[in-house]
């Protein structure tokens, strides 16, 4: 397995280079959002009015950490179930979002949208958030503040590690690595 | 013991993923495993929840009969125990008051408080928060009798194929048979507290759990949902008396931070 290091803002080029199934690491800035803020950010989008950030090449990370204890920069910090958030994301993948990061199946609009924009999903491992808030440097709450877990940050990553799950054109590992049929 | 459960699991679920972690054999799939050995270590000397999903706290009071409460509301007193460990903890504050409005209530509570009666004198509390990730692919299916044996398994594997990823594999699969509509889903809930090296005391029970466990792990979704040969280190199947007319199957599906702790006092 080769291990890929890649940046943010991610640029279309970079992600027409990622393919399901590559291990990866993220370095650079990524904003979390889960339900809630998907749900105020898509009704922002659809009122013209702006985002609590630059959708173009950004990338949201389906997380709702546990609170820092003090001196530390975040709590647990590992990945939601991202088809909850399937019927926004066309939207803001429209609005120029170029990456995800969560856990689960997308379904297929979302898929087509993805293949449409250029963009990629990455899974990282869903339950290892004490392991993944290592490489989280820093974070500040950016928006919706009274969401608690749920508001926006504006998170700071170090070889962050994902696995690409959807890549650009459409693959997909979930249903590639899977014989579920003959269970 | 909230605060416990959320950084440290029981030591049959440390050893079924060190074994899951042995037996994988996908390359993906045993790095995930060894990436979840290092999450659990961190979460211990860190003391950094296993998962940032610290779960709704579900709690089963098993009360002795012959204890009496004084000096105050028992389910204020538990639900002030969550509040205190949630705060206390730095746990996440995952329950909205209203499922509609949904306002969280920034302490966790209410917790979900299951009380029966047993003999004797003695008072054992479970506390065993559930996170949704997995809450949320757990599933009731409502079989006629004639769909027999074959219909539980159907069920069962349904369930798990449907949660593949998003249940955060490898899981532990609880399941309920029997009962009523709500009685069936409680003994799945409570399946999952049950030790992974129990087998079921009934024999055909015992072997049911063995094949579908077995059939699970040939699905392929493996550790993460990345494929590979783990996809489930139990099922526990807990049983009831039913109805003539009825065959009730309650899966509740349980990711790998299956959280639990016991006292008794
Ligand atoms: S399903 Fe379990 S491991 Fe996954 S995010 Fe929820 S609580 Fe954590």
């Amino acid at each position: 397995m080769d291990n890929i290091h890649i940046k943010t803002p991610l640029l279309l080029e970079t992600a027409d280079t990622l393919k399901a199934g590559d291990h990866i690491y993220i370095t650079g800035v990524i904003y979390t959002a889960r339900d809630a803020a998907h749900e105020r950010m898509y009704a922002a989008l659809k009122n013209g009015e702006p985002l609590p950030f630059d959708p173009e090449n950004a990338v949201i990370y389906y997380m709702g950490p546990s609170p820092a204890r003090p001196g530390r920069v975040i709590g647990s910090a590992g990945p939601t179930t991202a088809s909850r958030m399937d019927k926004y994301t066309p939207a803001l993948l429209d609005a120029g979002l170029r990456g995800m990061i969560g856990k689960g199946r997308r379904n297929d609009e979302v898929k087509a949208a993805m293949i449409r924009n250029h963009a990629v999903y990455f899974a990282a491992i869903g339950g290892a958030g004490a392991l993944l808030s290592r490489a989280i440097k820093a974070s500040e709450v950016i928006a919706y503040d009274d969401l608690g877990t749920e508001a926006v940050r504006r998170l700071t990553v170090e070889d962050f590690p994902a696995i690409v799950v959807m890549d650009a054109k459409g693959n997909d590992l979930y249903s590639a690595e899977q014989k579920i049929e003959y269970i | 013991m909230c605060i416990e459960a959320n950084h440290f699991l029981s030591p049959d679920m440390r050893e079924a993923l060190s074994d899951a972690l042995k037996r994988e054999d996908s390359p993906l799939g045993k790095q995930v495993l060894t990436e979840l050995q290092e999450n659990l270590k961190i979460a211990g000397e860190d003391m950094i929840p296993i998962c940032q999903d610290t779960g709704m706290a579900v709690i089963f009071m098993e009360i002795g009969q012959e204890v009496h409460f004084e000096g105050g509301d028992l389910n204020e007193a538990i639900n002030e125990g969550v509040r205190q460990g949630y705060t206390e903890g730095y746990l996440r504050k995952s329950v909205v008051k209203d499922p509609l409005i949904r306002e969280n209530t920034k302490d966790n509570t209410p917790a979900v408080v299951h009380f029966m009666m047993i003999p004797g004198n003695q008072v054992n509390i479970t506390v065993a928060p559930k996170g949704f990730g997995s809450e949320n692919m757990s599933r009731v299916f409502m079989l006629k009798p004639a769909e027999g044996i074959e219909g539980v398994k159907n069920a069962v594997l349904t369930a798990v194929k449907d949660a593949g990823p998003n249940a955060c594999p490898p899981m532990v699969v609880g399941v309920g048979i029997g009962g009523t509509f709500e009685k069936c889903a409680l003994l799945a809930k409570k399946a999952l507290t049950r030790d992974l090296n129990k087998n079921a005391g009934e024999q055909h029970i015992a072997a049911l759990e063995k094949e579908l466990l077995d059939r699970i792990n040939a699905s392929g979704i493996g550790p993460a949902g990345l494929g590979g040969l783990v996809t489930a280190m139990a099922v526990n199947i807990e049983t009831y008396p039913t109805h003539i007319a009825g065959l009730p199957v309650a899966v509740n599906i349980c990711c790998h931070v299956n959280r639990h702790v016991t006292r008794s006092i």
